[in-house]
């Protein structure tokens, strides 16, 4: 116990006598951590982002009126198990005609149209009833469609069902949509790669230069016979002193930058309040691991260069 | 203490004796405490640091390496310390060849043997006190022990009263000195001084010199490297000479003073025989 004392009391004299390299250290990593701490939820939001856009996308299944009325619940159900059945099929909603009008009126009156619906004659409801099938994935959506609609005998595709009137085709906006969001993350995933890339070698090359400094206290500490492990935690207790410091100031950037920025905007722009983004207080505690770690290595590692024997 | 350190040092594994049947009996015994068997270092590139040097250091002995610059005296030195590997030939440490050694056991080797160097290498971030310490510490020593045994070695060559100051703020003299304060501090039983008079003047250099001697006494193998003719005349120690990496000189005998003389007696016929007035006794 009286070891690590020693050892990160020596880290400190380190930091205290020569605390332009330390410094240093402190400040890059602190830059580090703030590019990390935007970037992480930001990636985050577009993710989800484009999750909820792609959930959103499904088959509209249209069912048939009878006798201008909506169909027996007992039909309904049955088709509504046959289709929850289909591999695939993540989920099936069932909208009848007075939910579809609530939905078209609710639109029109966010456009200031209410009008239009206030037109229709009575209790008339020209809308159909309909099941929306949401697929486990976006790809696995025409194999749902083959499902639905196998060829029949005279080799055209015929509903699994009478009730079925027609299917909404969002086969191209699917592919869209599909497409685009897969192109998004990759553009993302690379920009975060090489940003932590790039950020690494930051903080390694910062490590290097300060242990480079005192190439020559490592030799003599060698030379009177301390072991290699001697040597390496003081530095590495200094590391990780540094990458606590560096990331505390970050993360109170941080989270200066919440308060005045982020949440007062929250409230007006859906793609900020988003509910898939990691929670302050652990992306806090994930940013100070992570600079304390990396900075706590990198002393380690840099010094195996001034250990040979 | 001499004597606990000399049998620490015995625990270390000798050599087949099989390779040196005429010693046998005198190898079990007490294996000298270093010993070079035709060892040569020739450099990366090519330059040869030393070719087939033979000697034998017997425990408590006071022994001067002489020889004009790049004739092999560090190369020498650091081939003890094994901070070079020599290419051929076999380096003896208490009997053990340090060859064998595991990069595990470097450590434990240095801490055997107190080392002075040229450059002094002090830690630039510690104090005095702090620098005579870490000698300690890298052995694990307790903090009571190093209390106690730190501000002796301090005592020893005069810089007790200045604990708190950092290399920098020492002159060249003092460093040299804190330098060998470190390399004693626990006792070990093979003290190499290279060059501890390098660029100091004749009072300084003798006030070193004392403090070697007085280390000497309490049993310390004491090995000097130097190229200062007149200090080592007048010191009557042995003497090895070296030029171009061969040994060329080893003299034991000659002069050799009576070894009861006493520290003091020591400076004053130094001062006297070189003709540097004799201030008040500082060391």
């Amino acid at each position: 116990m009286g070891r690590v004392f020693f050892f990160i009391g020596e880290g400190m004299r380190a930091l205290r006598r020569s605390a332009a390299p330390g410094l240093a250290s402190i400040v890059t990593v602190c830059i580090t951590v703030l590019l990390l701490g935007v970037l992480i939820p930001v990636l985050q939001t577009t993710n989800g982002k484009t999750n909820q856009v792609r959930d959103q996308v499904g088959l509209r299944i249209f069912i048939n009126d009878v006798n201008g009325q909506q169909a027996p619940a007992d039909q309904v159900d049955a088709l509504k198990a046959k289709l929850a059945a289909i591999p695939h099929v993540k989920q099936v909603t069932f909208v009848s005609k007075d939910a579809a009008l609530g939905i078209l009126s609710q639109r029109l009156k966010q456009d200031n149209r209410q009008d239009i619906t206030a037109q229709l004659p009575g209790s008339h409801n020209p809308l159909p009833a309909s099941f929306s099938v949401a697929p486990d994935d976006l790809s696995n959506l025409p194999s749902i469609r083959a499902a639905i609609t196998p060829p029949g005998a005279n080799g055209q595709p015929a509903p699994i069902s009478p009730l079925i009137s027609d299917i909404g085709d969002s086969r191209d906006d699917a592919s869209k949509i599909s497409g685009a969001t897969t192109a998004i993350r990759w553009v993302l995933g690379v920009v975060a790669a090489l940003l932590l890339v790039a950020s690494l070698l930051l903080v390694a090359n910062t490590i290097r230069l300060s242990i480079y400094a005192r190439r020559r206290e490592v030799e003599v500490m060698r030379l009177v016979g301390a072991t290699n492990w001697f040597i390496r935690w003081p530095f590495m207790a200094e590391g990780l002193v540094c990458g606590l410091i560096g990331a505390a100031i970050a993360i109170g950037f941080l989270f200066l930058g919440k308060q005045v920025i982020v949440d007062p905007l929250a409230n007006n722009f859906n793609l900020i309040n988003s509910g898939h983004t990691i929670g302050f207080a652990n992306l806090a505690l994930v940013l100070v691991c992570v600079a304390m770690g990396v900075s706590a290595m990198g002393s380690g590692l840099t010094l195996r260069r001034f250990l040979r024997i | 203490m001499a004597r606990r350190q000399t049998s620490e040092l015995l625990r270390t594994r000798p050599t087949k004796p099989a390779r040196r049947p005429e010693h046998l009996t005198e190898q079990r015994a007490r294996p000298p405490i270093v010993e070079m068997r035709r060892v040569t270092k020739v450099y990366p590139g090519g330059h040869v640091g030393l070719e087939h040097v033979s000697l034998r250091v017997d425990r408590g002995e006071f022994v001067f390496l002489v020889g004009p610059t790049g004739c092999g005296k560090t190369t020498l030195i650091k081939t003890l310390i094994r901070e070079l590997q020599p290419t051929e030939g076999e380096v003896l440490i208490a009997g053990r060849d340090i060859a064998s050694l595991s990069d595990k056991k470097v450590p434990q080797l240095r801490r055997r043997i107190g080392t002075v160097f040229q450059d002094y290498k002090l830690l630039p971030s510690r104090n005095v006190y702090d620098n005579v310490a870490y000698a300690l510490q890298v052995i694990g020593a307790s903090r009571s022990e190093i209390r106690r045994k730190v501000p002796d070695a301090l005592r020893l060559v005069g810089l007790a009263d200045k604990v708190k100051n950092f290399p920098d703020q020492l002159s060249g003299g003092e460093q040299q000195r804190l330098s060998v304060a470190r390399a004693f501090v626990n006792h070990p039983p093979l003290l190499l001084a290279d060059e501890p008079t390098g660029n100091l003047d004749p009072n300084t250099s003798i006030g070193i010199m004392q403090v070697l001697y007085r280390i000497n006494r309490t049993g310390t193998t004491v090995v000097v490297v130097t190229h200062d003719r007149e200090m080592v005349d007048k010191m009557r120690r042995r003497v090895i000479a070296l030029q171009d990496g061969h040994v060329i000189r080893d003299q034991a005998a000659g002069t050799y003073t009576a070894d009861d003389e006493s520290t003091r007696e020591f400076a004053l016929r130094l001062r006297e025989e070189m003709g540097v007035e004799d201030e008040e006794t500082r060391y």
